[in-house]
């Protein structure tokens, strides 16, 4: 029963990792239609930001400035170039996403680095440790502010606005492309937020995005494109499966019942928990 | 106010206009008509900057805005309300307005002037705008592009699908407006609407104006054939 209880916190912490990759992920894949695979490496980029620091606190918002960056740069360099050919940005973003694994490697060696999980986090209450309730804190924090930013100011109204209807949005006076850039620097700056909080669960590697970047994507269609309250529920839900499918078969055994649940799931509702409705004339 | 020379435009290879000019002066309400499928919407889509024009020029207010992009035009006083009753359906009907205000970068009591002129919205601004009926999102629409203070109104079918007594009042506001001194460049398939509203009016055939006119020239027998389906 306890080692029952005991794969609830892990199930919920790694949901909590998922739904911090995934907020980028719902605005990027979901406002711009990119499928951007280069988005795990802005995890890990945040991980090996949390490694040079060596400090976690300070290297959360530095994570976030340097992830954020990252995405800028690539959306301003490459990916705004290709809009509306999501296979040429998907080779594209693939092949940048190697790239950044390469990097990481020349700059930082192959070999797993560990960051020191700082002392107030050890130990826990009940069965809850520290450093799986201060990674809930993270993604319960990420979703408030995203909340906040998308309903409580202009810009995040005008994001919603691209979200809901570009061509509107475009043709209402909003300059979606300033829009699009923002939107890109938020989204891959909590990919690095939630790259600081994974060094506090494993050892951080060149090539931690990718362990996390299907899954996270999962999180998304199953949630419903650009929706909040469809990635939140998402993210829980995919990180229980996943931790208690581990649990009662074997890790490799997990992701085919968890892909498995998803194919079902999409079978059942194609455009996932939540749609965007209106009454239209078509 | 607006002048359009020589334009084509159309969806990548497929040509829809060929070479369409015409003129909105200052104040003036000029009808675009023509049967389906002749280039109405593919034409204000151009004016606007959300299609490419492949030759041609489009010039508002002295000034060549044929490489802007949609937002450059509307700050520069053009007004859109794309066909079909769009609107950002998850926003408030207030959200809706709001948008468009402060990318517009207007004072807040233009949203104010937009209600006046659609009352019918004011005990509807916390309700999503998707939820509202089609006419409710139709007068939507054009309070938001009015948000903007537009010194021109580019006006999509405002009247298609939507049930007649709505009918009336988006055509009251419409004359509210032009007598106000708006300029509006307006694409209407009633022909009694055209003929109430419109100072001069161009009618489109396959991509080409085949005619253009004063209001009174639409009764004649010749006119109307070019309109019938």
């Amino acid at each position: 029963m306890s080692a029952f209880a005991n794969q609830l916190p892990i199930g919920l912490s790694i949901g909590a990792v998922l739904l911090l990759i995934a907020l980028g992920l719902t605005f990027t894949f979901g406002q711009m239609g990119v499928i951007n695979m280069a988005h795990g490496e802005f995890i890990m980029a945040g991980a090996y930001t949390a490694f040079l620091l060596g400090d976690l606190v300070p290297a959360l918002p530095v994570a976030f400035l340097v992830a954020g960056a990252m995405g800028l740069i690539l959306e301003r360099v490459a990916i705004r170039h290709f809009y509306g050919r999501p296979l040429d940005t998907l080779l594209l973003t693939w092949g940048v996403s190697l790239v950044l694994q390469q990097l990481a490697r020349d700059l930082f060696g192959a070999p797993n680095v560990q960051v020191p999980a700082p002392s107030w986090l050890a130990g826990g209450v009940g069965i809850l440790p520290y450093n799986r309730l201060f990674i809930m804190g993270l993604a319960v924090a990420g979703v408030v502010a995203v909340w906040a930013y998308l309903t409580r100011t202009g810009l995040g109204r005008r994001t919603q606005a691209v979200v809901q209807n570009r061509r509107l949005a475009a043709t209402s006076g909003i300059d979606t492309g300033r829009v699009d850039m923002l939107t890109f620097f938020i989204g891959s700056g909590l990919a690095g937020v939630a790259g600081v909080a994974l060094t506090l669960v494993g050892p951080v590697g060149p090539a931690l995005g990718t362990y996390y970047i299907v899954d996270a994507f999962l999180v998304v269609v199953a949630g419903g494109l650009g929706q909040l309250r469809g990635a939140v529920l998402a993210a829980i839900g995919l990180g229980l499966l996943n931790s208690y499918a581990e649990f009662w078969s074997d890790a490799s055994l997990a992701k085919v019942i968890v892909l498995a649940a998803i194919i079902a799931f999409l079978q059942v509702r194609p455009q996932g928990m939540f749609v965007l409705r209106s009454r239209a004339l078509t | 106010m607006l002048s359009v020379t020589g334009l084509e435009s159309g969806y990548g290879r497929a040509r829809v206009l060929f070479g369409v000019s015409l003129e909105v002066g200052p104040g003036q309400l000029v009808c675009v008509m023509g049967r389906n499928g002749v280039g109405k919407t593919t034409l204000l889509n151009t004016v606007m900057g959300v299609l490419p024009a492949v030759t041609g020029t489009v010039t508002f207010d002295g000034r060549d805005v044929t490489g802007l992009k949609p937002h450059e035009r509307v700050r520069l006083g053009m007004g859109y309300v794309p066909q079909g009753h769009q609107c950002f359906p998850q926003l408030s009907v207030q959200g809706n307005l709001l948008v468009t205000l402060e990318a517009a970068k207007q004072p807040k009591h233009a949203v104010d002037e937009a209600l006046d002129l659609f009352p019918a919205l004011k005990p509807l601004l916390k309700r999503s705008a998707g939820h509202l009926s089609g006419g409710q999102q139709q007068q939507l629409a054009m309070a938001r592009a009015l948000v903007t203070r537009p010194r021109m109104l580019i006006l999509d079918e405002p009247t298609e699908g939507i049930q007649p007594s709505i009918i009336l009042e988006i055509e009251a506001a419409i004359e509210r407006l032009h007598a106000a001194g708006l300029a509006v460049l307006l694409v209407e398939q009633y022909l009694d609407i055209a003929l109430r509203l419109a100072d001069t009016f161009v009618i489109l055939d396959g991509g080409h104006v085949v005619r253009t006119g004063t209001a009174e020239d639409l009764h004649r027998e010749d006119v109307r054939r070019l309109l019938a389906v």
